[in-house]
């Protein structure tokens, strides 16, 4: 099988416009459909005002509102607040009760994915699986830089999710773990905040070589004297993993959805810091089903210097979409 | 991710009688990605011109009531919604001084996920209409 990656949009993508009431949720799921991205991830703490409480006439509201523009709600994005308190963390059984108003609230909105928290622990999981079955939702772990697929604490998510041979709970890639370059959007904020090019090039440098991040931070900290800016831009090489791609096929069927998170493309249709043209071929070739959901995230490292064109942004991820799974069913289909 | 956008410079105004203000109040939004549960909002810092205003004179409301910091501790069934302003009250006699002042806000927040709080902030300069 191929040919049934599923183009979609995460609210999240448009924080920018939304933040500042430049666009709602409508203008963003009529946007979507308009480029083709039928599939929408919400979050609703972002996107629903009255969260937790929400009717079923709200419910009914947003069905309404997806079917007038052929939309449909791909995830659920929820949280888990085990910092309610001052001074003392929510009990397992709180945070189990946490995310099962989530499931009831995913299932009430006919959303059979939910994007877990990566902090979220397995064995508070484990006692929501039977709770998800029910529910009929998938609990996928976000696999969010700085961790990565083959990260121990991702491992103890899938050793449980087989141990119970459940259908219910497993992973969700955010693409930020496939950062085979340096951001050119984060190294123009560093300098524009005053980091030295020849210093910023030395992070590039040192990034583009995979090397281990704490022996850039421990140079430019201390050996080349860096400045706040500078020793910043280096630290965020902690955050800037480059998982290899290779392994997705090991992993696809613990994942349903995946998070697209870029921080910029240019103008013809290139992401180049996240390595889309190596993932998308592997997604491809294992025939694997779910939707790549846009998540858009230059907004904040731009925001100084230009206007945030959210909608641009995502219009060019999905023709780099397009022409990717494309050529890679092509080439599927010559061998 | 925010900062630049948490205070609406065009809000602020005094509070009290007009000829006599106990305070002032301006807008602000959260800054952060979803809405959250006051009881989560650990710090809001105002100060004028780099001078920090105490704890006890900064009152929060986003529509249901002004709170004061230490009683948005455990409101736990009220949020600030994600892009929503909400009216940050400060007691200061004589209200905000005349002129063009550094008005300053910064959000300390306790988000679960986080290792360390996060902080926001924003700096603007502002003056009451005339």
């Amino acid at each position: 099988m191929s040919g049934q990656i599923k183009r979609g949009v995460s609210l999240y993508s448009f924080q920018e416009e939304m933040f500042l009431g430049r666009m709602n949720v409508e203008d963003v799921v009529g946007f979507s459909t308009s480029i083709g991205a039928a599939g929408i991830e919400i979050l609703p703490e972002q996107n629903m005002p009255t969260f937790p409480h929400i009717t079923d006439a709200q419910i009914g509201e947003w069905q309404d509102m997806l079917s007038r523009h052929g939309a449909h709600f791909t995830c659920y994005d929820m949280f888990l607040d085990t910092k309610l308190r001052k001074g003392e963390l929510l009990s397992d059984e709180e945070q189990v009760e946490s995310i099962k108003r989530d499931l009831t609230l995913c299932n009430r909105l006919g959303i059979r994915n939910m994007r877990v928290l990566i902090f979220v622990r397995p064995d508070i999981l484990e006692k929501c699986v039977p709770y998800a079955e029910q529910m009929d939702v998938h609990m996928g772990v976000e696999v969010h830089a700085p961790w990565h697929l083959e990260h121990a604490w991702i491992l103890r998510t899938v050793d449980v999710a087989d141990r119970l041979g459940t259908r219910h709970l497993g992973i969700l890639p955010d693409m930020g773990i496939f950062m085979k370059n340096y951001p050119p959007e984060f190294r123009a904020r560093f300098e524009r905040q005053g980091a030295r090019p020849e210093v910023a090039q030395f992070i590039v440098g040192q990034h583009q070589q995979k090397i281990m991040c704490e022996y850039t931070i421990y140079e430019v900290a201390v050996k080349m004297g860096g400045n706040k800016a500078e020793v910043a831009m280096a630290e965020t090489l902690r955050h800037a993993p480059y998982a290899n791609p290779k392994r997705i096929k090991d992993y696809a069927p613990y994942f349903r959805h995946i998070q697209a998170k870029f921080y910029g493309m240019t103008e013809d249709c290139i992401d180049p810091a996240i390595a889309y043209d190596e993932v998308i071929p592997e997604l491809v070739k294992c025939g694997w089903e779910g939707t790549l959901s846009s998540e858009y995230e230059g907004n904040r490292w731009i925001q100084d210097v230009e206007e945030v064109d959210s909608r641009e942004q995502v219009r060019r991820q999905h023709v780099m979409f397009e022409n990717l799974i494309a050529k890679a069913q092509s080439e599927l289909e010559i061998v | 991710m925010f900062d630049r956008y948490l205070i609406d410079a065009d809000s602020l105004r005094n509070t009290g009688p007009a000829d006599a203000p106990t305070g002032f109040a301006f807008d602000a939004k959260l800054g952060y990605y979803r809405g959250l549960g006051l009881s989560m909002v650990e710090k809001l810092d105002i100060a004028i011109d780099g001078e920090p205003l105490p704890r006890e004179a900064v009152r929060f409301d986003e529509g249901l009531g002004p709170l004061t910091l230490d009683e948005m501790e455990t409101a736990y069934d009220r949020r600030w919604p994600f892009g929503t302003a909400a009216t940050i009250l400060v007691d200061r006699p004589g209200g905000f001084p005349a002129g063009e002042h550094e008005l300053s806000l910064l959000q300390q927040l306790r988000v679960s996920y986080l290792p360390f709080p996060a902080v926001n902030t924003d700096k603007k300069s502002v003056s009451l209409a005339a």
